[in-house]
């Protein structure tokens, strides 16, 4: 067995292993199973990472489909794209399940948790080596159905399971948009292997579709279809509506799934495919627009919000913004850089906020907190890691990734490439003024908590502070560790579309120097005013209310998402269902069709059988009058 | 070997089976317990004589095998004749696999009448093994139609509450389509003088024949299949029927629709075929959406389950009027696909049924807690139902709405809205009976005992193996679809 066979089968062993250790209730087996072996995945896949130009190749588990003139296999894809991604998604996976021996250490069915887990793992490790497009159907389902399964883990709480259910359904309106980019290729192209796919885009690109007088580029079609299911997967605007109530899972999932590695799929799927994605410019377009718009939603929203998970969720949605604007600029390196730096500080930050939670009872509203720094200093610490890099501040990881996109977008020196730098700006204003809002409620304000509670709070014990200390290690070095994947170009070897004489660190560079220290100014010039603010004026809260009323009302209503779909896709389609039902299948189809022929056939026989009433008198008539008819017939 | 009639011992043995049965006599008791397993072993030894067909079928010949003729009437050339092919296989396969596993279940659910029930079981199997396996006209629709009166008797007697109202529907509306069915046999068999499938395949009828031919099939298999808008005897009859009958009726009989679409519609009138081809996809579109709809407003766990039946099936034929060999392969698979998975969903709300004797979905919540094993099955059957990746309903609906995407973009972007649509109202079910607790009333059920636990295991086994490793179903019906498209 090859190694990153292994990578990819050692989760898949530690699934198996844990859901047998449900029938004993054998949790204390079950997560120490699960968690080696994900931890000897993750040195693999980073040994795999380090010698890349060995590993590289194809690696054939077995031929899953196969008709005609399509061979779809199971395999690995091992090229720089897949190494990287194996390295986020185990590293992040393996410490996510040490923190988790405690975090669940009360839940008595918690081998349950690990099986999930460890199949999430593997899933999304179907995903990303994937080299074709139904494989990586298979791994993105995988990771959806492990989501609803985590999601709706705590499955006492009705809103978990609504919660589950919503981002199921949720997700599915984008897998319908991939189903149909998926029979597009195939139409077209008669393949669905990556190599053949993309290798042919080139001759299909001047091919143009019609549809209803409208001429649209087969190109812009499939990439727009793929990119709605990117929306779905990542949560951008207008499918978000699932990853906030994805919260409801318990901590360690939000930070697995819902930070580094699941809703960054939909990146993914743009970057694999972006050979294809090159060639429109018009999906491209979009694509920045879509991302500027959802990284400034998401932070607004978050600026108000109580939950520290749901901050900490719209955050994300807000930094996958960023990565799909660098991918709508052809900077998919870039994308990636701040992929995996993302993945690093954003499950560092819930892990952190996990546990605050666990150590404060299950309390997330940090309304109902504060003053923890002095019970919680090393949590403390991480977060304040965690969110120096995400608002990015040299010389933490967040710094390299995000301001290089948007350096690299004003060099562009396009009006696409400057609404980036300036939108892009905002959205970090706000991600600083929401991350110290955050951190000021929670640790610094005076405390709410009752005192008998608060004297018992103390730090997590080793297992949980161990992993926070890897990933913070990943937040402050991120940016120096990943720095040659965009430094050197040729590190991608073909994995990815790079234009060839481009050298994007070098270009971003270029800008003049006010540019490159305006967003670092700007988010320590917010950091401060919100905490002075938050210090020093007493009667914030009502100084706000009164100023910005709507606007506070919109952002608290999160722009009124969720209740205009609940409206249209809950209610109304419930009403909808019954009336079709009750109107067409009922009232129409039954009554008029079966039962009403069958009750129109007994009126026809009963006026039939008047005719028969056994009285001489009638059929005497009836005789007569036959009589008279055919004598007249006979006349006339 | 060749010798050997195997096809007509597969067809003779079930009835010799009921005949034995019905000469069963003594106490009640003993009798229900001598009759099952008779009929049990009978079933099995049925499931061996398949398996020995499969194992001496040759993949590489696309001609039908194992034939055996024996002419009856010399006029029309009406005969005996059997025969098969890797589409009658499959299907003859999983009738064979589904009965032994029904009769196994009726020590459960059929409390009364048992000799009576095994003996309508048995010549059921008969009938449906003839279907599958006759390719002379005249005894296909004998068979066909003859179908009826078993599962007519099935549900009748057998049935629950409004068991009669839903017999005569269920009987009335097949029978309504039989009729124009036969109408066109009898003008095919006097125009080609011959009513043997095979050579019907070659006769050539013009092509305005053709149409009127084809709409007289078409009404008698549309209503079996069942498609918009002649499904509203699904639901009735699905909710009646005992849960046998239910596994039966949706894994087996709903197939037989589709199968005869495929051995008789297409290749012996492909110019009508072809010409329907258009208004075919779109009344599959309007089942898959329309009773996705519907299902979401039932309160009946088997009605809502019978109205994702009707959307599935609406892939079915989706997939084979598309005419390509995606679609077709994809027709076929989902009918394998969805004949394991009904089952196994009527199966599961089966169990429910004879531990509380209610079907309404709000008489259930949080089995999760009292019903463990139960539950894990079943969400793994509800996902194959949806069409997951994994799972044999992902290969089935992919390759159903890739053929009807080749033949038309735009029918094939509404055939793929059946993925979101398919999905609410079976995540609701699972959240309705298995997660939501309920004003915290909780029902305390026993968890499936060992025999529930096989049978259901089982099922998930299946389509799972489907769903890893489709190519052991694709590889066996490849060389059969690209004979079946060469003509269009």
């Amino acid at each position: 067995m090859s190694l990153p066979t292994l990578v990819l089968f050692l989760p898949l062993i530690g699934c198996v292993l844990s859901a047998l250790c449900i029938f004993g209730s054998q949790n204390k087996k079950a997560e120490l199973l699960s968690t080696v072996f994900l931890f000897f995945s993750s040195v693999i896949s980073i040994y795999i990472y380090i010698n890349i130009d060995v590993f590289q190749d194809t690696y054939v588990i077995y031929n899953w489909i196969s008709f005609a003139n399509i061979n779809l296999n199971i395999s690995i894809l091992l090229d720089p794209l897949t190494a990287i991604m194996f390295c986020v998604v185990t590293i992040v996976s393996a410490v996510v399940h040490m923190f988790s021996i405690g975090y669940m250490h009360e839940d008595q069915n918690r081998a349950r948790f690990f099986c999930y887990l460890s199949l999430f793992t593997f899933a999304m490790l179907v995903l990303v080596s994937a080299d074709n497009f139904i494989q990586l159907f298979l791994g993105w389902e995988g990771v959806g159905l492990c989501s609803y399964l985590l999601v709706g883990y705590y499955f006492h709480k009705p809103s978990a399971n609504n919660a589950a259910i919503k981002a199921f359904l949720v997700n599915r309106v984008g897998d319908f948009g991939y189903l149909i980019a998926i029979a597009l290729i195939y139409k077209y192209f008669n393949s669905l292997n990556f190599d053949e796919v993309f290798s042919n885009t080139n001759s299909l690109a001047s091919l143009n579709l019609i549809f209803f007088g409208y001429e649209i580029s087969l190109i812009t079609c499939i990439t727009m279809f793929l990119f709605m299911a990117a929306i779905g997967k990542s949560a951008q605007i207008g499918l978000h509506v699932w990853l906030p109530d994805a919260m409801e899972g318990p901590t360690p999932v939000s930070a697995l799934i819902h930070a580094a590695t699941m809703v960054t799929a939909g990146v993914f799927l743009v970057v694999r495919c972006s050979p294809i994605f090159e060639y429109s410019q018009f999906t491209l377009n979009l694509i920045t627009y879509v991302g500027i718009i959802t990284s400034l939603f998401a932070a607004s929203v978050a600026l108000l919000q109580d939950d520290i998970k749901k901050v900490i969720a719209y955050s994300t949605c807000s930094q996958l913004g960023y990565m799909f604007f660098a991918c709508g600029i052809s900077a998919y390196s870039l994308a990636m850089f701040h992929l995996v730096t993302h993945a690093f500080f954003k499950a560092l930050l819930f892990l952190a906020a996990g546990s605050v939670i666990h150590s404060v009872h299950h309390e997330q509203d940090f309304k109902r907190m504060g003053g923890l720094y002095k019970k919680l200093p090393v949590t403390f610490i991480f977060i304040i890691i965690g969110s120096i890099a995400l608002i990015g501040i040299p010389p933490f990881a967040g710094y390299f990734s995000k301001d290089l996109i948007l350096e690299y977008a004003l060099s562009l020196q396009t009006f696409k490439g400057i609404n980036i730098y300036i939108f892009g700006c905002l959205g970090a204003f706000l991600t600083s003024v929401y991350s110290t809002r955050l951190i000021y409620l929670t640790f610094l304000n005076k405390t709410k908590i009752k005192s008998q509670v608060y004297n018992e709070i103390k730090e997590p014990g080793f297992v949980m502070i161990f992993p926070l200390f890897i990933l913070a290690i990943g937040a402050i070095l991120g940016g120096y560790l990943f720095y040659n994947i965009v430094y050197d170009n040729s590190f991608w070897s073909e994995s990815i579309y790079t234009k060839p004489d481009i050298n994007y660190v070098e270009e971003a560079h270029n800008i003049e120097k006010i540019f490159k220290l305006f967003p670092i100014l700007l988010v320590l010039s917010a950091c401060i005013t919100v905490f002075v603010s938050y210090r020093y004026i007493k009667n914030l809260a009502s100084l706000l209310n009164n100023n910005f009323k709507i606007l506070i009302k919109i952002l608290k209503n999160k722009w009124y998402f969720d209740d205009i779909y609940g409206f249209l896709f809950v209610r109304k389609m419930l009403q909808f269902s019954r009336y079709l039902w009750a109107s067409i299948d009922v009232a129409i189809i039954d009554s008029k069709g079966p039962i009403g022929i069958a009750s129109n056939i007994w009126k026809v026989a009963s006026y039939c059988r008047q005719a028969q009433n056994g009285k001489v008198f009638s059929y005497a008539i009836v005789m007569f009058t036959g009589i008279v008819i055919f004598v007249s017939l006979l006349f006339f | 070997m060749n010798s050997f009639p195997i096809l007509s011992s597969i067809i003779i043995l079930p009835l010799f089976g009921a005949l034995i049965s019905m000469l069963v006599k003594g106490n009640d008791k003993d009798v229900a317990r001598n009759v099952r397993d008779l009929a049990l072993w009978i079933s099995i030894v049925e499931l061996v004589l398949v398996i020995l067909l499969c194992y001496q079928f040759d993949f590489n010949n696309n001609n039908f095998q194992n034939i055996e003729k024996k002419v009856l009437l010399s006029k029309f050339d009406i005969s005996y004749f059997l025969g098969v092919d890797a589409l009658s296989l499959v299907f003859i396969l999983l009738t064979s696999i589904l009965f032994p596993i029904c009769i196994f279940y009726t020590k459960f659910s059929i409390k009364f009448r048992t000799k009576e029930f095994m003996v309508c079981f048995l010549i059921l199997e008969a009938l449906v093994m003839g279907v599958f396996s006759c390719l002379d006209i005249v005894l296909f629709y004998i068979f066909f139609e003859s179908l009826l009166i078993p599962m007519f008797l099935i549900i009748g007697i057998w049935g629950g509450q409004r068991r009669i109202f839903a017999s005569y529907k269920f009987f009335l509306y097949t029978l309504a389509g039989s009729v124009f069915f036969l109408i066109s046999i009898i003008v095919m068999a006097s125009i080609a003088n011959t009513t043997s499938i095979v050579e019907l395949d070659n006769y050539y009828f013009d092509i305005f024949l053709q149409k009127w031919l084809w709409i007289g099939m078409f009404l008698s298999f549309a209503i079996k299949v069942p498609m918009w808008p002649f499904h509203t005897w699904l639901p009735d009859a699905h909710v009646e029927a005992p849960t046998v009958g239910s596994i039966i009726l949706a894994g087996i009989l709903l197939k037989v629709g589709g199968y005869a679409f495929l051995r008789l519609s297409l290749p012996i009138l492909p110019d009508a075929s072809a010409y329907f081809a258009n208004s075919m996809i779109i009344i599959s579109i309007i089942s898959i959406i329309y009773t996705s709809f519907v299902a979401v407003a039932q309160d009946d766990i088997k009605k809502m389950i019978a109205y994702s039946s009707v959307a599935h099936m609406g892939y079915v034929t989706a997939g084979i009027f598309s005419l390509t060999a995606e679609g077709i392969k994809g027709a076929i698979f989902q009918m394998v696909s969805h004949g394991i998975v009904s089952s196994a969903l009527f199966l599961s709300i089966g169990f429910l049924y004879e531990r509380t004797k209610s079907r309404e979905i709000k008489h259930y919540s949080f089995l999760v807690k009292s019903m463990p094993t139960f539950s894990f099955l079943f969400i793994i059957i509800v996902l194959s139902s949806v069409g997951l990746p994994g799972t044999s309903g992902f290969i089935g609906e992919l390759f159903s709405v890739l053929g009807v995407y080749k033949y038309n973009a735009f029918f094939g972007f509404f055939v793929a809205t059946g993925l979101i649509l398919g999905a609410i109202y079976m995540l609701r079910l699972v959240r309705e009976i298995i997660f939501t607790i309920e004003n915290n009333k909780v029902l305390v059920l026993n968890d499936l005992i060992l025999s529930e636990k096989i049978l259901l295991l089982f099922f998930v086994i299946i389509t799972l193996l489907l769903g890893i490793f489709p190519n052991l179903l694709i590889s066996f019906i490849d060389g059969y679809t690209l004979k079946l498209i060469k003509n269009y």
